[in-house]
């Protein structure tokens, strides 16, 4: 029996290897599905906790082409959690269950979420930033192992720009309008930008899963390397824009193109992700609030439903 | 699951989407609804919020019946030796190989 599984391990490896994808009937190890379902439910959670912060804002957007950009784009956040909650369920977890560690609060998602929206920058910022870190991770992501996942993240990239360039475009536009616009993009800036680089994860020598990951094809570049991508991309458009990365110690390494940064505060990633950043609370009270409010709209969907079906058999 | 939280998510049903005219409707993703008129608004919400739909299909998970990895192999096989279904089987001019050797 175990030589059975050893087996199937090695041919499991070896369609790795061979750049196969995996389709949800096919034999995984079980510790590759177990990996799978953490991933992608966490990315699941980040897009629908990721609604909130901006949501923070429709009611308040400073134009009507404002509030169209920001509604679609936190539906299409909503669109990027089903598609994210529907393949993690093709590993064998239920709907009803993700929901239920989100809102029990056992459940991770993006630390970045955690963090409040304070001024109008800060929806450019996220679009600029976050999404342009989430960007670079998924696009990479998208070429996993795993066929439901990649998929779902084909699907979420194609939508993603858009993200970013409305947000690049309420920068533009603040910075543009004169001294006070800009100031209110740098105070915006120096907020997120490092909670930004957190987003990419631990440093390599401290992220204990990432080789059997890697050799999985569930992660195809470090959180090392995919954040200095972010880093070197994004200092530039900053330049451009005028702007200063709050971080003293960067600076443009000739030798090998890149920008060094200073280090990022461990401390507070931890705390973060362990539920006690700025808004945790807050955000895990309105989802819960949400899924209690909707509790009648599935009720009432069900019983109809009910309805429908007994009218149906007693008209056959 | 906790008793306090409900978590009824409806059920899961398959869509499939044809982008152009005279395409084939290809299988976009799952979504969750209670019936079918809720699953197919919930697919327009989720797939098709950047127009690329002419049509939708909409159909419940369980009511698929799918090959397994396991009888993937002895299922399509049957196939493998019919090689003059293929069209590369058939000759016709005089020079050919197959014509030599007669």
């Amino acid at each position: 029996m175990s030589e059975n599984i050893a087996n199937l391990e090695e041919q499991f490896n070896r369609r790795i290897a061979n750049g196969e994808t995996i389709e949800p009937k096919d034999w995984m190890p079980e510790k590759y599905r177990k990996q799978l379902m953490r991933l992608i439910s966490q990315h699941a959670h980040s897009e629908i906790i990721g609604m909130l912060p901006e949501g923070n804002w429709i009611t308040r957007a400073p134009t009507l082409r404002r509030k169209l950009a920001l509604l679609a784009k936190v539906q299409d956040e909503a669109g990027h959690g089903h598609y994210l909650y529907s393949s993690a369920e093709t590993l064998g977890i239920s709907r009803e269950e993700m929901y239920d560690q989100l809102l029990q609060g056992k459940a991770k998602y993006s630390s970045i979420f955690n963090y409040p929206t304070l001024t109008w920058a800060d929806m450019g910022m996220i679009g600029w930033l976050v999404d342009g870190a989430a960007i670079i991770n998924q696009t990479t992501m998208a070429k996993c192992s795993y066929g439901p996942y990649s998929r779902a993240l084909l699907r979420i990239c194609k939508e993603e720009n858009f993200h970013k360039k409305q947000g690049m475009e309420i920068i533009a536009t603040l910075i543009a309008s004169g001294l006070k616009g800009k100031e209110m993009v740098q105070e915006s800036l120096n907020r997120f930008w490092w909670p930004t680089l957190m987003m990419f994860g631990p440093h390599d020598t401290n992220s204990p899963n990432s080789a059997e990951m890697m050799k999985w094809k569930i992660k195809l570049k470090s959180n090392d390397e995919l954040r200095q991508r972010f880093i070197d991309m994004t200092v530039e458009q900053a330049l451009e824009w005028g702007l200063t990365i709050p971080d003293p110690k960067l600076k443009f390494n000739g030798k090998i193109r890149s920008w060094e940064t200073g280090e990022i505060d461990w401390e507070e990633f931890n705390r973060v992700i362990n539920g006690n950043g700025p808004c945790n609370h807050e955000r895990m009270g309105a989802r819960r609030t949400a899924h209690e409010n909707g509790s009648w709209v599935r009720e009432a969907a069900r019983a109809y439903e009910e309805k429908q079906r007994l009218r149906n058999i007693s008209a056959a | 699951m906790s008793g306090e939280i409900e978590h009824d998510q409806g059920d899961l049903w398959e869509v499939f989407i044809q982008e152009d005219d005279n395409a084939p409707h290809t299988h976009a993703g799952s979504i969750r609804a209670a019936d079918p008129e809720m699953a197919i608004q919930n697919a327009r919400d989720v797939f098709a919020r950047r127009g690329k739909a002419k049509s939708m299909w909409v159909v419940k998970s369980d009511h698929i019946k799918a090959t397994t990895p396991d009888d993937v192999a002895p299922f399509f096989d049957p196939t493998a030796d019919k090689i003059y279904r293929h069209v590369q089987f058939y000759k016709h001019t005089l020079d050919d190989e197959l014509w030599k050797k007669r």
